[in-house]
């Protein structure tokens, strides 16, 4: 029934599903996703990265086909690439080899407008984003930010109703991205494009958190929509607002939340192989600790992020190794240090190498790896055996947590690996 | 000087050593060859091509007609590139079948295949056209193949957010081979179509004048002039007629390599600073003509603005495929049909070249087996000798932008002239030193392949980081110090890139180079190339196809086996990142 209060609902993605099959094996970036687009909506895509978001992009365009589930638009099936959607690209995707002028016109030359036509249209969206003066200049002579102010003419060339957007910024200088963000949200907010809904991918909170009017928060492995947020701050925002600042306090904990819950339901579970290694750099860890001590052992997680010059995808696998290492953990949007945590943090280097060795022999794959070699007469073992082991268990998984691994076996100086024999070895003697 | 190398890794990198597929693919090769030779054997009484005169006034004429044939050779070339290396690189299913069967048609020696093109040719056309047409596929088929695996792989490497942008775009196909697929593969295609017309060259003059039967074709051109000088030892004309060949080259290196060279510099996708781009004089006449403007303005861009429309109509009505490649896609019902019915023609015919080798007697066999170890042994020589002088110079011009500037010019233009054309007048001159004609035909092979080589080691040392090179300065190793734990690690990957290649074409240089007809004469050494050019001139068919398929199972063994072990080697360990 269609709701008079409410605005049309542009795009609807239901119970979608995405399968990359490989020779052996069948690995899922995306399963059981809903999300709905109204006309008037600014939707920002957040999440790890490996969660799908670009993927869901790319379905809902039609550039990818889902596996299974419906993806409909103004409520018909879509089939094949979508003619109301475009792409604006990180990586610009600009042809390199047409000037300016010659890529904003390209997607009207397909339509088949004639030249003078196409000349004039292609110009004033040039002039609209503000390069007038750069028509004829080829896209390597211009500068990052520039070269986005292509991609978006490029996409608004098309009159997209629908114009997503796969992380536009984050290619960008701290200060171009900022100055495009508010252009941007001046032409939405203005409405001086014909544009009706905007979908943008991103990975950076404060991004989503000052463009969007709703965030969709989503979880890895496989990729699945966590939580959908409103957002009902008055624009212009204003990052230095308490206001604004509880909200992005709010993502984050959503965020970094749901990743230790899982970490957390893994870790629990009495599936020996299942239990996943903590991914992040053991530096990483080290340097962590660290801060968390220094700050008296509570930080919150947006400021540990900022102040670290990490981002969410930088940060959480490095959460994920302490808590996991049992030397911090999350409370809402705070980490907190544990006690083996600050010992960790104070202790010399061959110290930390011991109470990590400790720690990680409490995996399951680091204790059999470690078993498996101590029982070896030379104490060398094929990589391709345990390999062999790991793959009916976690699949295409082996090869990375075996990786993992090795870099954790290294750093506590359990094993090592030689990549010219391709075993896995001890130290004797 | 920064060539894009053909990267047959590409291929080695990806599959096991030996699939159906090579099974299949070599069965099919053995059922061709068969049936057209098959067929040669019943070919009629002899036929005499026209006299060829070896008058100099003849030259230009015969020149003329020479480019022609390549020419003509060379569109066919790139419109089965485009055609099937875009097939290969769109579709999984078509790859899978595409790569390996363009990987055994490289490695068949150029005579084999001419039973098959001849008479193929024979039942459609007539007789002087047959020959004429049989002429150009043979020279087509020494220039299609890396032509078609460098528009492949290009195809492949298309950045895959630029395809995205193309169909978000809505661009129609043929828009879209325009402005994307043909730009991003262009540089490719010019330096490869710079070495598919020195290939061209290297084999014109078996393409021009060849024995099937007892027919002896002798088309009018540059290659059949000089083989005829050759044969009648008229060192005058040799010289003359290798001077014209020469001008020739010089004259397409000037008026259409360098230009097209230059005007592909717009489609580099990073210019780093301080490279030499290569420019071109005659471009800037081009570009400053008036003709040439008013007919752009005129006549290209109103056909192209009138095709675009064109496509934009038909394409409106049709939803836009999304550019993913479908793993799980399944060939219709009917093309199943045709792919079973056709693999069943197939294994038979293989069956029937099977029966039909059974009869050849176990001492030909022998001498086959024989003449692959000495031919093996010739190919061995060649490549180290071309490494022994490539790898230092290489180096030298990569190390050294000012070395390269000299020495640039003089490269591109001897490495595409074709020394067969001047292997007549030294073997004149060798042909009574023992051994003459082996030492000359390892020379000759050396010279048809060193070109890859030292290409690659430019660009390879040309890839070498600076800081690396820095780094090495200020240790003050010794020299042989620098080489080993630099240099040669270094180079490693582009070496063995180079030596594939090097030592397919080596193999396939032994036709010409191990039986030559010279002064009334014929010389002819111990080796496959010998035994395959014996053979296809007196018409032993059996022999002839023993030979190739020999040949061909061993020059995939050797890359399956051995040169695609030192690409693993090469891409795990001595990759630079």
């Amino acid at each position: 029934m269609p709701d008079p209060d409410r605005p049309a609902a542009l795009l609807a993605v239901r119970n979608v599903a995405k399968c990359y099959r490989t020779n052996a094996s069948t690995y899922t970036a995306l399963a059981n996703v809903d999300l709905e687009i109204r006309e008037g909506e600014f939707v920002c895509l957040l999440g790890p990265s490996g969660c799908g978001k670009s993927t869901l992009l790319r379905i809902v365009t039609g550039l990818q086909r889902q596996t299974s589930g419906e993806v409909r638009y103004r409520d018909q099936e879509l089939v094949g690439v979508n003619p109301h959607a475009t792409i604006v690209f990180q990586s610009f995707a600009l042809y390199p080899w047409l000037t300016v002028l010659e890529n904003v016109a390209l997607p009207l030359r397909a339509r088949g407008i004639a030249g003078g036509l196409r000349q004039a249209r292609a110009l004033e969206l040039i002039d609209l984003v503000g390069l007038h003066g750069f028509e004829s200049a080829y896209p390597r002579e211009l500068s990052g930010g520039m070269r986005q102010k292509v991609g978006f003419a490029r996409a608004l060339a098309s009159e997209p109703e629908l114009l997503c957007l796969d992380e536009p910024f984050s290619a960008l200088d701290v200060l171009s991205a900022e100055a495009l963000r508010g252009e941007l949200l001046e032409l939405w907010i203005g409405r001086k494009i014909p544009t009706k809904a905007i979908l943008m991918v991103t990975h950076n909170i404060e991004e989503a958190v000052l463009l969007g009017s709703r965030i969709v928060i989503m979880g890895k492995d496989p990729g699945h929509v966590i939580a959908s947020l409103e957002l009902s701050l008055r624009q212009p925002r204003v990052r230095t607002d308490t206001a604004f600042q509880s909200v992005v306090d709010k993502v984050y904990a959503l965020v970094a939340g749901s990743g230790m819950a899982e970490a957390e339901a893994k870790a629990a579970a009495r599936v020996p192989m299942a239990r996943p290694l903590p991914s992040g750099r053991p530096n990483a860890v080290a340097g962590l600790t660290e801060r968390l001590a220094q700050e008296g052992g509570r930080m919150d997680l947006s400021r540990l992020g900022k102040e670290l010059g990490l981002s969410l995808d930088e940060l959480l696998p490095v959460v994920e190794s302490a808590a996991m290492l049992g030397f911090a953990k999350v409370e809402q949007d705070d980490l907190l240090l544990a006690p083996l945590g600050r010992t960790f943090a104070e202790a010399s280097i061959p110290a930390r190498k011991e109470i990590v060795a400790a720690r990680v022999l409490r995996n399951p794959t680091m204790g059999w790896i470690h078993e498996t070699l101590q029982e070896d007469d030379n104490g060398r073992v094929a990589a391709e055996y345990f390999l062999d082991r790991l793959r009916p268990t976690i699949g295409d998984a082996a090869q990375g947590q075996l990786d993992e691994a090795i870099r954790w076996g290294r750093y506590a100086e359990l094993f090592s690996y030689d990549d010219d024999t391709r075993e896995v070895y001890q130290e004797r003697g | 000087m920064a060539p894009r190398i053909l990267d047959f890794g590409a291929r080695l990198r990806t599959g096991r050593a030996f699939s159906s597929g090579d099974a299949l693919i070599l069965c099919l090769l053995a059922a061709l060859l068969y049936a057209g030779l098959r067929l040669a054997i019943r070919a009629p009484a002899e036929v005499r091509g026209p006299q060829l005169s070896l008058s100099l006034w003849a030259l230009p004429w015969y020149a003329l007609l020479s480019t022609a044939r390549m020419a003509a050779a060379y569109v066919l070339s790139l419109a089965f590139s485009l055609a099937y290396g875009g097939a290969a690189a769109r579709s999984r299913s078509a790859e899978r079948l595409l790569l390996p069967v363009l990987d055994v048609l490289q490695s068949v020696p150029i005579l084999s295949f001419l039973p098959i093109v001849l008479l193929g040719l024979s039942a459609l056309l007539p007789e002087a056209i047959a020959a004429e047409a049989a002429s150009i596929v043979l020279i087509f088929t020494s220039q299609a193949w890396n032509l078609t695996y460098s528009y492949y792989q290009s195809s492949t490497l298309v950045p895959q957010e630029l395809r995205e942008a193309a169909a978000v775009a809505r661009l129609p196909a043929s828009l879209r081979f325009r402005t994307l697929e043909l730009p991003f593969a262009a540089i490719g295609l010019v330096w490869n179509s710079i070495m598919s017309w020195a290939g061209g060259w290297f084999f014109l003059m078996a393409a021009e004048s060849f024995t099937v039967g007892v027919r002896d074709y002798r088309l009018p051109g540059l290659g059949s002039y000089l083989q005829a000088a050759a044969g009648a030892g008229d060192q005058r004309a040799l010289v003359a007629g290798a001077l014209t060949l020469v001008l020739l080259v010089v004259a397409l290196d000037q008026l259409v390599w360098r230009p097209l060279l230059a005007f592909c510099v717009r489609f580099k996708l990073d210019v780093v600073a301080g490279e030499d781009l290569p420019t071109s004089w005659f471009l800037v006449v081009l570009r400053r003509s008036a003709v040439v403007r008013l007919c752009g303005q005129h006549l290209v861009r109103p056909l192209l603005a009138a095709l675009d429309a064109r496509a934009a109509r038909r394409a409106a009505e049709r939803p836009v495929d999304s550019p993913e490649r479908d793993p799980t896609a399944r060939a219709s019902p009917v093309l199943r049909v045709v792919v079973v019915l056709l693999l069943g023609g197939v294994v038979y015919g293989g069956l029937r070249a099977v029966v039909f080798l059974l009869d050849l007697p176990v001492g030909d066999w022998f001498e086959i087996g024989v003449a692959l170890l000495a031919t093996g042994g010739r190919v061995l020589c060649s490549l180290v000798l071309a490494l022994l002088w490539t790898v230092p110079l290489g180096v030298a011009i990569g190390l050294s932008p000012r070395l390269a500037r000299i020495v640039q010019p003089v490269v591109s233009v001897a490495a595409s002239f074709p020394a067969t054309a001047l292997f007549p007048a030294v073997l004149l001159a060798l042909a009574h030193v023992p051994g003459g004609l082996d030492l000359g035909a390892v020379g000759l092979m050396s010279l048809g392949t060193q070109w890859y080589l030292l290409f690659n080691v430019v660009a390879g040392t040309n890839a070498i980081p600076q800081d690396l090179l820095q780094t090495t300065r200020l240790l003050q190793l010794s020299r042989v110090q620098r080489w080993r734990t630099l240099l040669l690690p270094a180079l490693f990957p582009y070496l063995v890139t180079g030596c594939i290649t090097a030592a397919g074409g080596a193999w396939n240089a032994s036709i010409v180079a191990e039986r030559v007809h010279v002064g009334g004469e014929v010389l002819s050494t111990t080796g496959i190339g010998a035994l395959i050019a014996g053979a296809s001139d007196v018409s032993d068919d059996r022999l002839l196809l023993a030979a190739t398929l020999s040949l061909v199972a061993v020059v995939l063994l050797f890359n399956r086996l051995f040169w695609r072990r030192l690409y693993r080697l090469a891409e795990t360990r001595y990759r630079m990142e």
